[in-house]
């Protein structure tokens, strides 16, 4: 019977066979031709732990850093090693009940899993830091992490320097997986804008990972690891103690002070009002100082220095003379027999001065800001015997304004600068349908800075400088160098290195006329308040009318305050645009604010009786009337919001309450 | 006696001992490459009874002790008592029921102070010698169905109360034996018809029931079209295609779904849809009590396989080397040192470590067929076929769940993974066939 059955060891060889070569085939394929479970292996076991460089500081122009890092503590939690802890005592220190503490963990679980740390508290307090510090034995499970921060020493340049904050979904999205959920990244101001230069280079431990996700060890002796490289530095023209005058003499106002260097086009200071400390957005408060700054009606986050459109007012008339003596409409001799208006169109532009004799010249037209000289000689250049059309004066005109640098971005390194605006045909075909002349926009004030032309304290304070340098100008920069040379850089600073030669065509027998014009404002004219003995300033104030709509109707404000001046007059080194929004007359509010600046900044100190000075403008008061009414309106609609959305009338209340009564 | 057999090395077989050593050297340095912590002294932790792999290592001195005692035996001793054993196997497992103590959701284990006593392990050893006494007696013929039927019975018996015992695992290791009797004269329709069985009903998991019907049908019919000359001559023909047919039906609509809730177990047949990728449609009708998943999402069930297919194809062709593999360090794979520990290999070793195991497992197959198909005596080639038989299954079973293709199902891999038992186990059944092979001019009854 075996010997029957004998062939069957046969099938049985052949089942054992088949079944090792089906076995054979699957681990051929999985383990050689598959691939992909490598990188699973990878991914379950390996951790790429981000080692953060520290970022770039930033220095002033005499190398004293006006931002700079510093550590603060995090309070973090595993929460599978946090069962034997204190939780009442951690609940003293910290100032939360037992309810927020499980709340807390639970959300610690649920970010990171019970075996890795997750923030419990982030940011401590230097008094709260010493507390734990003192008491960390006793909860098991906590412990505190470093974590690098700015801190601004001189409490000052907040809008420029501007504040990091975590990276959001579009720049993670954006950055191609440079950058992760929770990594920091500049926001606004100089951090934004040299983040690639200031962020430096992540490096990355590779960690080994249990199946519960605790880090065991270093991956292969740590030989794929990168180490961090620190951001760079950035060094700029800021001058941090004007910038410190400015941020001081803008307080309780809302406007922008802009200072640049005409030969180079640095930015010494830049400062928008209402302005904040910087440090308010580092640190344990910055959540809630920030809400309180967003919320603001007076939008103390605004950088107005390059963000502001404001009508160019008579700060505008410099330009203008320079424009009709170029295109030979007008000589330095021509002059206006002002009586108070401007009566060459339909209707009358209203002239400041009104005793006789205040525009006999070009010279003593800018010096008294004569309106109706300005305006006429806008007429003329848009009526240009040249062109023998309005439609080509007009675009000729704005040609000039553009070589000003008005009307566009000037290219600022900051992110969101605004453009301003120069009208041209299109603007006024649109509004007039077509059916326009020279007429229309001299009536309506172009030719005293106002009409539909706006500009940005920053263009105002380049639009000086060109004139100042009698016809050339370097885009204004906040960055004077980067340390550490890398090809890179150039793309950066480029532009800022190029010498633009917009108006050299004008000769400098004109210009000289025009400065002459405007040293007169400060010697004689306008804004004697800002003569500093021994400095020849050149300077213009400005003066323009503005309106708002409030409660659904149309109220008449303050003018604004506008000065824009360089000085000495024999070899620029600063050039200045005021603006104060509500501030009256250009010499009332800006020229003081302008003149204190020339004079810390070229004499590097102010005299006693200017420290007094500046202290009273300091203290003067001028924000506008009609701020608090509109805060009330925002505040209460929000109220409103949040009652309709969640239902708690715990902030609307009050406002119902006024309301009845 | 002693002029026959003078020395206990006469006529081993060292093939089988050289393959044993090194399943057994190749088990160790896989225990030890999961357990091992950077740090340890190795020779210390090898002789300290702390660790895993000294465990393993004193428990193969015991295998090797046991193996001598084994050799230094009378063959006759074991054709003697087979059906003793087996008597003894059976009480022991029916002992499991009043005195088991609950071990990771099996009924199966007798607690003996510190040892687990698991009788359905010994009982392969035991089962295997009966069903060889049974099929050599002179008086069996093996061509008659009621031998066919004691024989299945020797087999089922335990099956039955190991199952009873929620081993469903250790339970199919017993269908191995069928492998002795198809050798045997074991008729090949009985098996094939088993396995039809089981391809119709991975085929009513994967395919809709009502499709599944009609494709039958559209064969029975056209079956009985072109065999229409041959049912005219033989009645009967038409019959058996109509039972078979009907059988088939039945089976689709009403065997599978009470297999899937009244027989298997939940987390059981969680594994059998995770291995096809399909949703368990009768989670809610499942009625049998036992071991709940952990968590009844698939994520749960397919996690283990997931992982290890992750261990072992991370390996690629050469391996990543001996203790470093990160999946099987770090603990990734669930149980890798008892019923995953072939990851490990795939890990460290590659697709060459696996192919050079798998070459030592076939060669060691094919040894023993060979030696079986020596042997004068019926007991001793039934013998060697049962154990034969019993590694193809656990080695095949292990080696395709690890790898994916088999469901999850707890059994070892002989001599590699870890556990006193199944150690013991293996090795006792190896060395009675290498003391059965020594005597193999013998013929024992």
């Amino acid at each position: 019977m075996a010997l029957f059955n004998q062939s069957r060891s046969t099938v049985v060889k052949i089942i054992f066979g088949g079944i090792f070569l089906v076995i054979l085939i699957q681990l051929l394929y999985l383990q050689v031709f598959s691939g992909k479970y490598e990188q699973l292996a990878m991914d379950n076991a390996v951790f790429p732990k981000v080692r953060y460089p520290d970022r770039g500081i930033i220095f002033d122009r005499k190398g004293r850093a006006i931002l700079n890092n510093t550590i603060m503590y995090d309070l973090v939690v595993t929460p599978s090693e946090a069962r034997q802890t204190d939780t009442a005592g951690l609940c003293a220190i910290l100032g939360i009940d037992t309810a927020e503490y499980k709340k807390r963990m639970l959300e610690a679980r649920f970010k990171n899993g019970p075996y890795r740390p997750s923030i419990f508290e982030d940011l401590l307090t230097p008094e709260l830091h010493a507390q734990l510090e003192e008491s960390i034995w006793k909860f098991p499970g906590f412990a505190l992490v470093e974590r690098p921060v700015r801190v601004y020493p001189y409490h000052a340049a907040a809008h420029i320097l501007g504040y990091i904050g975590e990276a959001d979904s579009t720049v993670i999205r954006r950055s191609k997986g440079y950058y992760h959920m929770g990594d920091y990244t500049g926001i606004t101001g100089l951090e934004s804008y040299y983040e690639q230069v200031l962020m430096g280079q992540r490096g990355v431990q590779y960690m080994i990972k249990d199946n519960r996700n605790r880090l065991v060890g270093s991956y292969e002796q740590g030989r794929l690891d990168t180490a961090a490289v620190a951001g760079r530095n950035l060094h700029t023209y800021l001058d941090i103690e004007l910038q410190q005058l400015a941020e001081k003499l803008i307080a309780h106002k809302v406007g922008a002070i802009v200072a640049l260097d005409p030969k180079t086009g640095g930015i010494l200071a830049m400062t928008s009002g209402p302005s904040y400390d910087p440090n308010n957005l580092t640190g344990p408060d910055k959540q809630q100082n920030y809400g309180h700054l967003a919320l603001d009606v007076a939008r103390p986050l605004y950088n107005r220095g390059i963000r502001g459109q404001y009508p160019a007012g008579s700060t505008y008339k410099p330009l203008g003379a320079l424009v009709a003596l170029e295109e030979g409409l007008i000589t330095p001799a021509s002059g206006y027999d002002c009586h108070g208006a401007y009566f060459g169109c339909n209707r009358p532009v209203k002239c400041m001065e009104k005793w006789a004799g205040h525009a006999t010249n070009l010279r003593q037209a800018i010096a008294w800001s004569c309106n109706s000289f300005f305006s006429d000689i806008l007429k003329r250049t848009i009526d240009n015997p040249t062109y023998r059309n309005p439609r080509k004066g007009l675009t000729q005109w704005k040609e000039y304004m553009t070589a000003f640098g008005l009307g566009h971005r000037i290219g600022v390194d900051l992110p969101s600068e605004n453009a301003g605006n120069i009208p041209d045909t299109s603007q006024y075909d649109k509004e007039y349908r077509g059916s326009w002349n020279s007429c229309t926009m001299t009536g309506g004030g172009l030719g005293i800075g106002q009409d539909k032309m706006t500009v940005t304290p920053i263009q105002m304070a380049n639009a000086i400088c060109i004139v100042a340098n009698k016809g050339y100008y370097y885009i204004p920069h906040f960055v004077k160098s980067i340390a550490g040379n890398h090809s890179q850089d150039t793309a950066l600073q480029n532009k800022y290195l190029f010498r633009h030669e917009v108006l050299t065509h004008i000769s400098d027998d004109l210009y000289e006329v025009v400065i002459s014009g405007m040293q007169d404002v400060v010697d004689q004219g306008t804004a004697r308040v800002a003569k500093i003995p021994g400095i020849n300033i050149c300077a213009k104030t400005g003066t323009a009318q503005n309106k708002t709509v409030l409660d659904g109707k149309v109220i008449e404000l303050k003018d604004n305050s506008m000065f824009v001046c360089f000085a000495p007059r024999e070899n620029p080194v600063i050039a200045i645009a005021v603006v104060i929004e509500n501030g009256g007359t250009g010499a009332t509010a800006a020229a003081p604010i302008a003149s204190l600046m020339v004079e810390k900044y070229i004499n590097d100190t102010l005299r006693t009786d200017r420290i007094k000075e500046a202290d009273r403008i300091a203290g003067l008061d001028l924000m506008p009337s009609y701020l608090p009414r509109l805060q009330y309106k925002e505040d209460s609609v929000r109220a409103f919001q949040w009652f309709k959305f969640t239902k708690d009338s715990s902030y609307i209340r009050r406002y119902l309450f006024a309301h009845r009564r | 006696m002693s002029q026959r057999n003078p020395a206990i090395s006469k006529g081993v077989d060292w093939v089988l001992i050289w393959l044993y050593l090194a399943l057994v050297a190749i088990g160790l340095l896989s225990i030890f490459s999961v357990t091992f912590r950077e740090g340890d002294n190795v020779i210390q932790s090898f002789l300290g009874f702390k660790t895993d792999y000294s465990k393993q290592f004193y428990f193969f001195i015991a295998s090797i002790t046991l193996g001598l005692f084994i050799l230094l035996t009378d063959s006759k001793f074991f054709t003697a008592t087979a059906n003793i054993w087996y008597a003894a196997g059976i009480f022991l497992l029916l002992l499991v029921f009043p005195f088991h103590t609950e071990v990771k959701g099996t009924e199966s284990i007798i607690r003996l102070g510190p040892f687990n006593l698991q009788p359905a392990e010994l009982c392969k050893v035991f089962v295997n010698l009966a069903l060889a006494k049974y099929l050599s007696r002179v008086e069996t013929d093996f061509t008659t169905p009621r031998s066919h039927l004691i024989a299945s019975a020797i087999i089922l018996a335990p099956a039955a109360i190991t199952i009873a015992q929620k081993e469903t695992g250790l339970a199919l290791v017993f269908f191995a034996f069928f492998l002795v009797m198809f050798r045997e004269g074991f008729p090949a329709g009985y098996l094939i018809a088993g396995f039809s069985i089981g391809v119709l009903v991975v085929a009513t998991l994967l395919v809709d029931k009502i499709i599944l019907a009609i494709v039958l049908s559209a064969i029975a019919v056209t079956m009985i079209y072109f065999m229409r000359k041959q049912i005219k001559r033989k009645r009967r023909l038409m019959l058996s295609i109509i039972g078979i047919w009907g059988l088939s039906i039945i089976t689709i609509v009403f065997v599978v779904p009470f297999l899937f809730t009244k027989v298997l177990q939940k987390h059981q047949v969680e594994r059998i849809f995770s291995l096809i990728g399909k949703e368990n449609p009768y989670a809610k009708l499942n009625t049998v009590e036992g071991e709940e998943p952990a968590s009844t999402t698939k994520k749960d069930t397919d996690y283990n396989v997931r992982q290890s297919k992750i261990a072992i194809g991370s390996g690629g062709f050469g391996g990543k080397g001996l203790l470093k593999g990160t999946q099987t360090r770090f603990d990734f794979v669930p149980e890798q040192r008892t019923d995953f520990i072939f990851c490990t290999i795939g890990e460290g070793f590659g697709f060459l470590g696996c192919a050079l195991v798998l070459g030592i497992y076939l060669f060691l197959l094919l040894r023993i067929v060979n030696i079986a198909e020596r042997q004068r005596s019926a007991f001793s080639r039934c013998y060697a076929y049962g154990v034969a038989s019993v590694f193809f299954f656990h080695i095949a079973i292990n080696v395709c769940m690890t790898i994916g293709l088999a469901p999850v199902i707890g059994i070892p891999l002989p001599f590699i993974s870890y556990g006193g038992t199944s150690l013991l186990t293996f090795s006792t059944m190896l060395f009675i066939l290498i003391r059965l092979d020594a005597d193999r001019q013998m013929v024992l009854r």
